[in-house]
């Protein structure tokens, strides 16, 4: 399958390859230069995945399997479906623009910082296609490390708060995933394989406590309320870079992890927990719109505005309908591309500026026209209007929701009013200003608009968003066959034989 | 017939997004700005000409730009109903053109370049709403009035200007937001699609609460129809330069509510479905309390817009009242008041805005006599007042008219009586402004010395004044076209 043999190892390993290579390097901008080109080429080699893709099936594909540790049956095997596809080119498409993003606004340790983010960028990809537990779990917890440090050594303020934070919440939820982990090894006769694993039947106990364990671990990654606290923390006080992995990828492990295994391996505990799930989603989306309209510093009010967001996502896939699961998957996108972009915008003017409090501002119209034109356009993708990618990825868990109970669907809308108002509300204050404050004589003629660098990353950002708000069926052509696939495991639909879940 | 597949509608749209580009990379040459003004309306009302054998022949243009999700496509249409908002629209725009700059130059306005780009992308937006073929693009094109409106209302900066603005995007935002989005939700989902379908898409088998809480939900949703209780944006949307409230508060954005509205009962919930549901007495009821509510509180008013804005309110619900009659009359009175309104109130606002710019006053009691110094003004004022009111040869005279018609037509008295009422109320709130403007004396220590006409405000005024008159005597082209569309 595909002309490239190992190319799922090669895109995994190339920014690795990179931090390494880096380690040799002393001359700052070559470092910057280096850590680019390896993100942009990792960029490029992803790309022959999405095109090779076989839409048509459910199967795992790109699978490269070869024995490691044989005694305990764990395997280095890799595979990505319909789901894992959009996150691989997720996670490289932002992955360049981590880097141009830090470009200047990193001034010290550069090339710690850069070896940081390419290792991050590793241990992601191989979240998303690792198809054995244990080597999931691997790099799963080597996402820690470098997180920790980009928040705890660039970040702001409180960065050792956030920091510390950050790792214990995500390490709580790293060890009941692994007791979980354990348990399940032992459950389906000593195997690691994820496809295995989804096809075994277990227990209805056995689920439900499984399904809790494994839970916990990913609504703590989403985050979902009531985990969500870290989040703000995390955001305010990481560097734009951090900031930008952190909305942009990070968030989506928890609910990639809900897709990938809480659903399909205890579709029982997942249909006897959706009601509650769906409940917490409801308030994740209104709570979280609520916070966000009360906050006066931008990047928490973004911050806040993810845990609304994620909660969309959390909704439709427990739905349990096609377009639920298709727009929650849909919207985990939308939401690594929107709100990705909005700590960017928000990094861009906080290196100018140095203050991130919404009422110092007002002028950002009259000073830098393009910015505000990028931030427009983004805040009207992140409230879902119609045309962007944010109003197919609502409107798809909109009709999911009114199908399966239509107060859900009623509850959502006010979440999208709320979601509304604080992205308006912000923006009002920021490009328009109804009180012009002192800042505006402070800033006046220091201030530039944004530069080239910035606007290729903004202007790729925004391609996306069109792309998906007026061309969706693309992106959800990808996922028809795995979400179809995913319903049935739910629905209880007999599952097809554990050897054709794996493309020859 | 099979529909004419031609991309003049989406050209007729796209001309002046377009324009709005080369406005704003103009912003240091403002005549050649201004030009793109013009040179965009005239192509808009070209393009508009160029449909209208086709829709005049009994066909209809339509063009699918693509598919966005299965049943949910951007697609345009134009027929009857859309070419007579799309006429109004575009050839007010070109007058509008021509007494925005004459305002905007008169009072030295400050943001232009700004102004004229958002306006162009006003009029682009409401061609958008009249073309579309289903309620994707509808919706669409509905949620980029709102926003692009906002910079426009909130013109001038100000304390006042931010407060009005954001009750603006409030209310607009909101309701299309939780209601309207709400209702295309539930349409898509009991009905499969969310095009335009003459006779409509929902039936009273799909059940009949499900249905009627569909159609509550649209006409709460569509708020800029200016309905009671949401109407309150109308009168705050007044801080807005004077050229915006004529043609975007008289015209496009209040037009694009109730077009909407029309649109919605014509071909998604349909006529037939609405009488099965007896919801037409209902909503008679319902907007009848806006019409006579509105004209009441107009008489209160002694700033001259904010009479305006609520006389606006009224003759809006004039429109649904029409379409709730549910009979050929009615709807045919509904379809003709929104060029006759249309004409009229823009007169109206450009008068306000004439002698503000001229004599910087708002509030009528401080008008007295003014008309020995802005004859023009006075005259237009006069004939678009007689137009609201629905005197004989004027052109809000053919429209109620046909709505009285079809109220005794269906057996609704209340309409009957709702519409001779308001007939009084109107004019009992505009025949003093004229008379102020006549016999008045100015208030003490007050003169008009320096008051002077300003050409550029009072031509387009002169235009749209003959014009209330002239389709008020000759009503046949648009009453043509209202009946094609009861008689598909």
């Amino acid at each position: 399958m595909g002309e490239i043999p190992n190319l799922l190892s090669i895109v995994i390993f190339l920014p690795l390859v990179g931090a390494i290579l880096l380690l040799f390097i002393k001359n700052v901008r070559a470092i910057r230069w280096v850590a680019l080109i390896f993100t942009v080429v990792d960029f490029f080699i992803s790309l022959p995945l999405l095109i090779n893709f076989d839409k048509t099936t459910a199967a795992f594909q790109f699978v490269e399997k070869y024995e490691w540790i044989g005694p305990l049956n764990i395997n280095y095997y890799l595979g990505i479906d319909g789901i894992s596809i959009l996150f691989i080119f997720l996670t490289t498409f932002i992955g360049w623009m981590c880097v141009l993003v830090s470009w200047k606004a990193i001034t010290f340790k550069v090339k710690e910082f850069m070896i940081a983010l390419l290792v991050m960028q590793t241990a992601m990809l191989g979240v998303f296609c690792a198809l054995d537990f244990v080597l999931f779990y691997l790099f799963w917890e080597a996402m820690l490390i470098p997180m920790y440090l980009i928040i705890g050594v660039w970040g702001g303020a409180r960065r050792l708060y956030s920091a510390v934070k950050f790792f214990l919440y995500t390490l709580a939820g790293s060890v009941l995933l692994l007791v979980g982990m354990i348990a399940l090894y032992y459950a389906a006769e000593g195997t690691f394989e994820i496809p295995l694993l989804m096809i075994h039947k277990y227990s209805f106990t056995f689920q439900i406590w499984c399904f809790i364990a494994f839970f916990i671990a990913f609504a703590i990654k989403v985050p979902m309320f009531p985990f969500h606290t870290w989040l703000p923390d995390a955001h305010v006080n990481a560097p734009t870079a951090g900031s930008v992995i952190l909305a942009g990828i990070l968030l989506k492990m928890g609910t990639y992890g809900l897709i990938r295994f809480s659903i399909p391996m205890f579709p029982d505990a997942a249909q006897y927990f959706a009601f509650p799930i769906i409940v917490l989603s409801l308030i994740a989306i209104v709570y979280g719109g609520l916070l966000a309209l009360a906050q006066t510093d931008m990047k928490k009010l973004v911050a806040y505005s993810s845990v609304s967001h994620m909660g969309f996502v959390t909704i439709g896939l427990f739905l349990f309908n096609k377009n639920g699961i298709e727009g929650g998957i849909l919207q985990m996108f939308n939401h690594g591309i929107t709100t990705s972009a909005l700590f960017v915008l928000i990094g861009l003017i906080y290196e100018r500026t140095h203050t991130r409090e919404i009422k110092n501002y007002g002028w950002v119209l009259k000073m830098m026209p393009w910015y505000a034109m990028f931030f427009f356009i983004f805040t009207l993708a992140s409230l879902g209007f119609p045309s962007t990618n944010g109003f197919i990825g609502e409107i798809l868990v909109l009709f999911g929701a009114y199908a399966v109970n239509q107060w859900f669907l009623l509850w959502l809308l006010v979440g999208i009013v709320i979601g509304a108002a604080y992205m308006l509300y912000m923006a009002e204050r920021m490009l328009f200003g109804s009180n012009l404050s002192g800042t505006y004589e402070q800033f006046k003629g220091k201030i530039t608009d944004i530069n080239l660098r910035e606007a290729l990353v903004l202007v790729c950002l925004a391609i996306m968003v069109f792309l998906v708000g007026l061309q969706p069926m693309p992106f959800l052509d990808f996922m028809h066959e795995s979400v179809q696939h995913l319903m049935n495991q739910v629905n209880g639909v007999d599952v097809v034989a554990a050897t054709s879940l794996i493309a020859h | 017939m099979e529909p004419v597949i031609s991309l003049l509608p989406v050209f007729a749209i796209a001309v002046s997004g377009v324009a709005a580009f080369f406005i704003m990379f103009t912003k240091k040459n403002p005549n050649l700005r201004e030009f793109w003004s013009f040179a965009a309306a005239f192509i808009k009302l070209g393009l508009v000409i160029a449909i209208t054998p086709t829709i005049l022949a009994g066909n209809t243009m339509e063009y699918t730009l693509f598919t966005v999700l299965p049943g949910i496509e951007l697609k345009f249409r134009v027929d009857a109903l859309g070419l007579i908002f799309a006429t109004t629209a575009s050839f007010l725009w070109i007058i509008a053109t021509v007494y925005s700059i004459g305002y905007m130059r008169s009072l030295n306005e400050h943001a232009q370049t700004r102004y004229f780009a958002c306006f162009a992308v006003a009029l682009f937006s409401a061609i958008g709403v009249a073309f579309s073929a289903n309620l994707f693009t509808l919706y669409l094109f509905y949620e980029i009035l709102s926003i692009m409106t906002y910079p426009l209302v909130a013109h001038n900066e100000d304390k006042a200007a931010f407060d009005g603005a954001r009750k603006y995007l409030v209310y607009l935002v909101a309701t299309a937001k939780v209601f309207l989005l709400g209702a295309v939700v539930m349409t898509y989902m009991v009905s499969g699609t969310l095009d335009f379908v003459p006779g409509g898409i929902l039936n009273a088998e799909m059940g009949s609460g499900l249905v009627i809480l569909i159609y509550i939900l649209f006409i709460l949703g569509l708020a800029k129809n200016g309905i009671m209780p949401l109407h309150n944006w109308l009168p705050s949307a007044m801080v807005a330069p004077t050229p915006v409230s004529g043609l975007l508060h008289a015209v496009a954005v209040v037009k694009v509510g109730v077009f909407s509205v029309v649109r919605v009962m014509l071909d998604t919930v349909g006529i037939d479905t609405m009488a099965a549901l007896g919801v037409g007495l209902p909503t008679v009821y319902f907007v009848s309390v806006t019409i006579i509510a509105a004209s009441i509180i107009a008489l209160t008013k002694d700033d001259l817009k904010a009479r305006l804005a609520y006389s606006t309110v009224s003759q809006l619900s004039y429109i649904v009242l029409g379409m709730a009659l549910l009979t050929p009359k009615g709807l045919t009175g509904a379809m003709m008041h929104i060029p006759n309104h249309a004409v009229s109130k823009i007169t109206l606002f450009f008068c306000a805005g004439s002698i503000y710019v001229s004599a910087h006053l708002k509030k009528i009691s401080l008008i007295g006599g003014i008309s020995k110094k802005m004859p023009w003004t006075a005259a237009a004022f006069t004939i678009g007042s007689f137009s609201m009111i629905g005197v004989p040869a004027f052109a809000g005279f053919t429209s109620k008219w046909y709505m009285a018609v079809g109220a005794v037509e269906q057996g609704y008295d209340v309409a009957l009586y709702v519409l001779l009422a308001s007939t009084v109320l109107n004019a009992a709130y505009f025949l003093p402004v004229v008379f102020t403007m006549y016999f008045g004396t100015p208030p003490e220590g007050q003169n008009y010395d320096d008051v002077k006409e300003r050409p550029m405000v009072v031509a387009p005024i002169v235009v749209t004044a003959i014009l209330t008159v002239v389709i008020g005597i000759f009503p046949d082209y648009f009453i043509g076209l209202a009946e094609r569309m009861v008689w598909r």
